[in-house]
């Protein structure tokens, strides 16, 4: 469509938080640089200028702080997006998005709502090194209580975001800062994406691969070149990782009878294990090959990009895996 | 001593019903009746007593693991914190939270916390939402003296002077962090001293004279319900039992002389003996407040002995919200 409006995956962020700002006045930003800087990504750009200081706060570098702003304000009846800059940072914050946010409604019997949403911004390929380049988001779907979102296009930010903003329960949305600049279809009025529902984002008869954020996006490609040796490949992303689409990704594997799941975090202990775990569990019969997982090696991820390009699966890795699932029938 | 006479009596009413409270807990224990941990808020009642009394209905706390004193001096109900500890289905958490988690939204109590210092962030977040609602409500995070050593305690008072929060940081300096001596784990005697590292007033009082706790608690409520900004109280105070369950004595890390200096001044004799002197009050009067209290616990015991418990069906129930979406 030529009159299609386009917008980059960062700025759909941007516009699901100015929109919903827009329909809520319970709703305020807080984290670092966010404010006349707009965040080191441009994320919260224009945002200050528009709502205020007092709607978009600077904080001090203090991540515990800032989430535990985040409880104190959801716990009382606002509606907070509170930003830790690098994913790397939820470390930081651990005990107040664990132990606090994550748990509070349950150990008070259900008597709390928590209307918080968590941004961050994970994965490598900037040359950032270890403390600024991880995927942790296994780390995040393992506790209980939270949600956990990690969009793979522009469409899917905005829609994603508006549905963490307007979620009761925490979530966590992790960006990927290798995608910020990507562009893509976003429709100019408010929509929200239902947490927990996944998307085929290409049909395929052959083989299933579920890949989330940017390796999705490395999925597509690989796909189109698997397309030239006739294998056909169904993208599953599950957008949401917690709660998870298990219906949709085992749907598709009883379809396709073999699965290969990819992720930037390191393969040990990494979501994929939970998802091939899932297949096995719920379509064992339905499988020709074992389940196959591609991550990162289990390594911190390295600074020079001679290293990093070798560390961070791509589409020649996803091609070479689903050849091996393929040839394994 | 200016305080009126009803005022006087209701800070002694809230600290007899947390001794009381605490007391039975403590005896419950003893006799193996509730599970888990119990860590007994005995001998500090005129710090929560004395700060919430000077609290509005809508004001928030933050708490911590020694947290009943704190809930009932809020407006607790006796039946259904006794029902939480002994993790029964009609608690306050439905069985969920037990005693390091108990709370009451309602009375604006946001929970026991078993992480020592993470209280008072989210009193920080509490706070902040109470100033960007612009009703003048405040937010007071209560905390230990060793939980000025972590971290989200500094990240805290920072972030709350920083954007000039209606707050109030209240330390309960019972001179031990769990088992250890505060001198063996800071280089400073007073808590207060870090106050002016953040940039807030910070007042030192004694912690077993509510009467002194309630006139300083008052004075940083009304400085943070004006738009002054937050503001430390310290009080020196001392818990008559152990860091967890009911011994208080030959313990290997404080003396039995140091308890027996600390319960002869015990805040609710104290303050009992002082408003007989002064005419305040009698003797006859506090009996009956004591003997009325006292049933209104072996009420709660009784209620919560009779409390079906949570049945399995429940584990998965509050770990997330169903309502999505709306407000």
């Amino acid at each position: 469509m030529a009159d299609e409006r386009k917008l980059a995956y960062v700025m759909a962020f941007n516009e699901a938080v100015k929109q919903q700002m827009e329909a809520d006045p319970n709703v305020f930003c807080a984290g670092e640089d966010i404010g006349a800087f707009g965040g080191v990504f441009g994320t919260f750009g224009g945002l200050q200028a528009k709502f205020g200081a007092d709607r978009v706060v600077d904080t001090p570098i203090s991540e515990q702080a800032i989430v535990g702003l985040g409880v104190g304000a959801a716990v009382t009846g606002l509606r907070p997006i509170v930003d830790l800059m690098f994913m790397d940072f939820i470390c930081v914050a651990l005990d107040q998005i664990v132990n606090q946010a994550a748990k509070l409604k349950y150990m008070f019997g259900g008597d709390a709502v928590l209307p918080l949403t968590i941004t961050t911004a994970g994965g490598g390929g900037l040359s950032a090194a270890a403390q600024h380049s991880q995927s942790l988001e296994a780390l995040l779907c393992h506790i209980p209580g939270l949600k956990v979102v990690m969009p793979s296009n522009p469409y899917d930010m905005k829609g994603l975001m508006t549905a963490c903003i307007q979620e009761n329960n925490p979530t966590v949305m992790i960006k990927h800062k290798r995608l910020l600049g990507m562009t893509g279809h976003v429709p100019e009025e408010s929509y929200s994406i239902p947490l927990g529902k996944g998307n085929i984002l290409r049909p395929g008869k052959d083989v299933t691969i579920v890949a989330y954020a940017r390796m999705a996006n490395e999925a597509l490609i690989a796909a189109d070149e698997l397309a030239k040796d006739g294998i056909d490949c169904e993208i599953i992303d599950p957008r949401t990782l917690q709660p998870l689409d298990t219906d949709l990704i085992v749907s598709s594997v009883k379809k396709t009878n073999h699965a290969v799941v990819v992720h930037e975090a390191v393969r040990f202990g990494g979501l994929g294990g939970e998802i091939a775990s899932q297949i096995q569990e719920l379509a064992f019969d339905y499988l020709d090959a074992p389940v196959t997982r591609i991550g990162a090696p289990f390594s911190p991820v390295p600074f020079s990009p001679a290293l990093e390009q070798h560390y961070i699966p791509d589409s020649k890795t996803i091609v070479q895996g689903i050849r091996d699932v393929m040839a394994r029938v | 001593m200016d305080l009126p006479v009803h005022v006087q009596l209701d800070l002694h009413r809230r600290m007899v019903r947390i001794r009381l409270f605490e007391e039975a807990a403590g005896r419950l224990a003893e006799s193996n009746r509730l599970p888990g941990f119990l860590h007994l808020y005995v001998g500090e009642e005129a710090v929560a007593a004395g700060v919430c009394g000077a609290l509005n209905d809508d004001d928030h706390i933050t708490s911590t693991h020694r947290g009943h004193g704190h809930l009932v001096a809020k407006g607790g109900d006796f039946n259904r914190m006794m029902a939480e500890l002994m993790g029964k289905a009609t608690g306050y958490c439905k069985g969920k939270g037990g005693s390091m988690h108990i709370s009451d939204t309602s009375l604006g109590m946001l929970g026991a916390n078993g992480i020592v210092g993470a209280g008072s962030p989210i009193a920080v977040g509490a706070a902040f939402a109470n100033r960007y609602r612009g009703r003048g409500q405040v937010a007071v995070a209560f905390f230990g003296d060793g939980s000025t050593n972590i971290g989200a305690f500094h990240e805290a008072a920072n972030m709350a002077c920083a954007l000039h929060l209606p707050i109030v940081f209240a330390c309960e300096n019972n001179e031990y962090g769990e088992f250890t001596p505060r001198d063996k784990t800071m280089a400073i005697t007073d808590i207060v001293d870090r106050a002016a590292g953040y940039g807030m007033p910070g007042v030192i009082v004694d912690g077993m004279d509510v009467i002194a706790v309630h006139e300083a608690a008052v004075e940083a409520v009304e400085r943070a319900r004006t738009g002054g900004g937050p503001s430390l109280i310290e009080a020196k105070t001392y818990r008559f039992y152990n860091h967890h369950g009911v011994q208080n004595l030959g313990l290997k890390y404080r003396s039995d002389d140091e308890v027996a200096m600390w319960k002869q001044r015990d805040p609710i004799f104290t303050l009992e003996d002082r408003m007989i002197e002064n005419k305040a009050a009698t003797r006859d009067q506090f009996d009956a407040i004591w003997a009325e209290l006292r049933a209104g616990i072996e009420a709660a015991i009784a209620f919560a002995d009779e409390s079906p418990y949570p049945t399995p069906d429940q584990i998965m129930v509050g770990v997330y919200t169903s309502m999505s979406g709306a407000n």
